[in-house]
């Protein structure tokens, strides 16, 4: 075998493993590597009450409230499987609506509220200009069937 | 490949290519950038701020496409010794780096008003600064062990293990929860994003790509030229 085979081979090997250790890596990272808890994770996983925990999912359509003291808002954090109610006291993003994602640090109170300290908004990958879609940015929905494709 | 692996034949070829890449990318990035700020409407939800994607997305595309070139010419010093290879890798490293880190900071910028915050250390912004921490690691280890201009194998090695970053950033955003929004543009697949938007993406995309290549073409023959008179200086100095 010539040398410049031996170091092709070699690379090649160097490579493969390198490439393979950091899949392996990354698969086992799955969960401490997540951002945020989904509403799933909560009910799959059980997170004491007053531990602080990140939750991310979606803004259920109609659950947003607001407060009469107008800056405490209620809302619903949903993924596919469940459904986790939260409370923040602050001035909310401007990507924040209902039917679009997003990222609250907290913890749950005794009844299974959710307690967000800050709250961030999350876009998703759909980037749709606002006259196809028809609506203004205060009221924010977001329907995936109406999307251009 | 290696027809060009000379120099000289390098040299011939490079000369011509590099203002055409240079003008070709001025030019390119300029449509992008005026179609993308004035022609575009503005986004459902992110309003005007979704127009700094016509910046972002080419500079994190170009981060990563950096890192990969850099990688194989690492390869091609290993393997095939090729005299051009560790030139061509350093001379990525710059522009790669520089490419990063604008793609952290319209990424922020634009951060702030969508999420509501500058940063967040979830995995595609984390792993990203990795690639950024990776190209400086780069730069400094090709400087201080390369003898002169010369080839260092511990760069090369360097330069290949660093792709395992690569798929990190790819698929970070499919693998784990992130805050960063998921892929929107795919090649085989529809793309979620708006043809008014993807336009003028891709020609910015293609404009910054042609000036990665004229900037990486000037500092190689800038670094051949220099391997030229540190040569001639050498003997010089012998007579």
């Amino acid at each position: 075998m010539k040398a410049k085979h031996q170091r092709l081979t070699l690379a090649l090997l160097a490579v493969v493993a390198l490439v393979g250790a950091g899949l392996l890596a990354a698969y086992a990272l799955q969960d401490q590597a997540s951002y945020f808890y989904t509403p799933s994770d909560i009910v799959e996983q059980k997170p004491a009450p007053g531990t602080a925990i990140r939750l991310g999912g979606m803004v259920e359509e109609g659950s947003i409230q607001r407060s009469a003291d107008g800056v405490t808002v209620q809302f619903v954090v949903m993924d596919a499987g469940a459904r986790q109610k939260v409370t923040y006291t602050g001035i909310t993003p401007d990507l924040f609506a209902e039917g679009s994602g997003v990222v609250a640090d907290g913890r749950l109170d005794a009844n299974g509220i959710f307690g967000a300290e800050t709250l961030l908004a999350k876009h998703d990958e759909n980037y749709i200009p606002r006259e196809l879609e028809g609506i203004d940015m205060t009221s924010g929905k977001h329907k995936t069937e109406t999307l251009v494709q | 490949m290696h027809a060009y692996a000379n120099p000289t034949r390098f040299l011939s070829l490079a000369r011509p290519l590099t203002p055409f890449l240079l003008f070709g990318g001025i030019a390119m990035v300029a449509i992008a950038c005026i179609w993308g700020l004035l022609a575009t409407p503005a986004e459902r939800l992110q309003g005007d701020t979704v127009k700094i994607i016509f910046v972002h997305v080419p500079m994190a595309w170009l981060g990563m496409a950096g890192w990969s070139g850099i990688a194989i010419a690492s390869i091609s010093e290993l393997i095939w010794r090729h005299p051009l290879a560790s030139h061509a890798a350093r001379a990525i490293a710059v522009p790669g780096a520089l490419f990063s880190l604008l793609c952290l900071v319209t990424g922020s910028i634009w951060g702030r008003p969508a999420w509501g915050t500058w940063w967040v250390w979830d995995g595609r912004l984390t792993s990203m600064l990795v690639l950024f921490f990776l190209y400086l690691a780069y730069i400094v280890l090709a400087n201080e062990t390369g003898k002169g201009r010369g080839q260092s194998r511990i760069a090369a090695i360097f330069g290949v293990v660093g792709i395992v970053n690569l798929p990190i950033i790819r698929f970070s955003v499919e693998w784990w929860e992130t805050q960063h929004q998921g892929t929107s543009i795919n090649i085989l697949g529809k793309s979620t994003i708006d043809p008014l938007y993807l336009w003028p993406l891709l020609i910015s995309a293609v404009g910054f790509s042609l000036l990665f290549g004229a900037i990486v073409l000037m500092r190689m023959r800038a670094s051949l030229a220099q391997t030229k008179v540190d040569a001639r200086l050498k003997r010089m100095a012998a007579e």
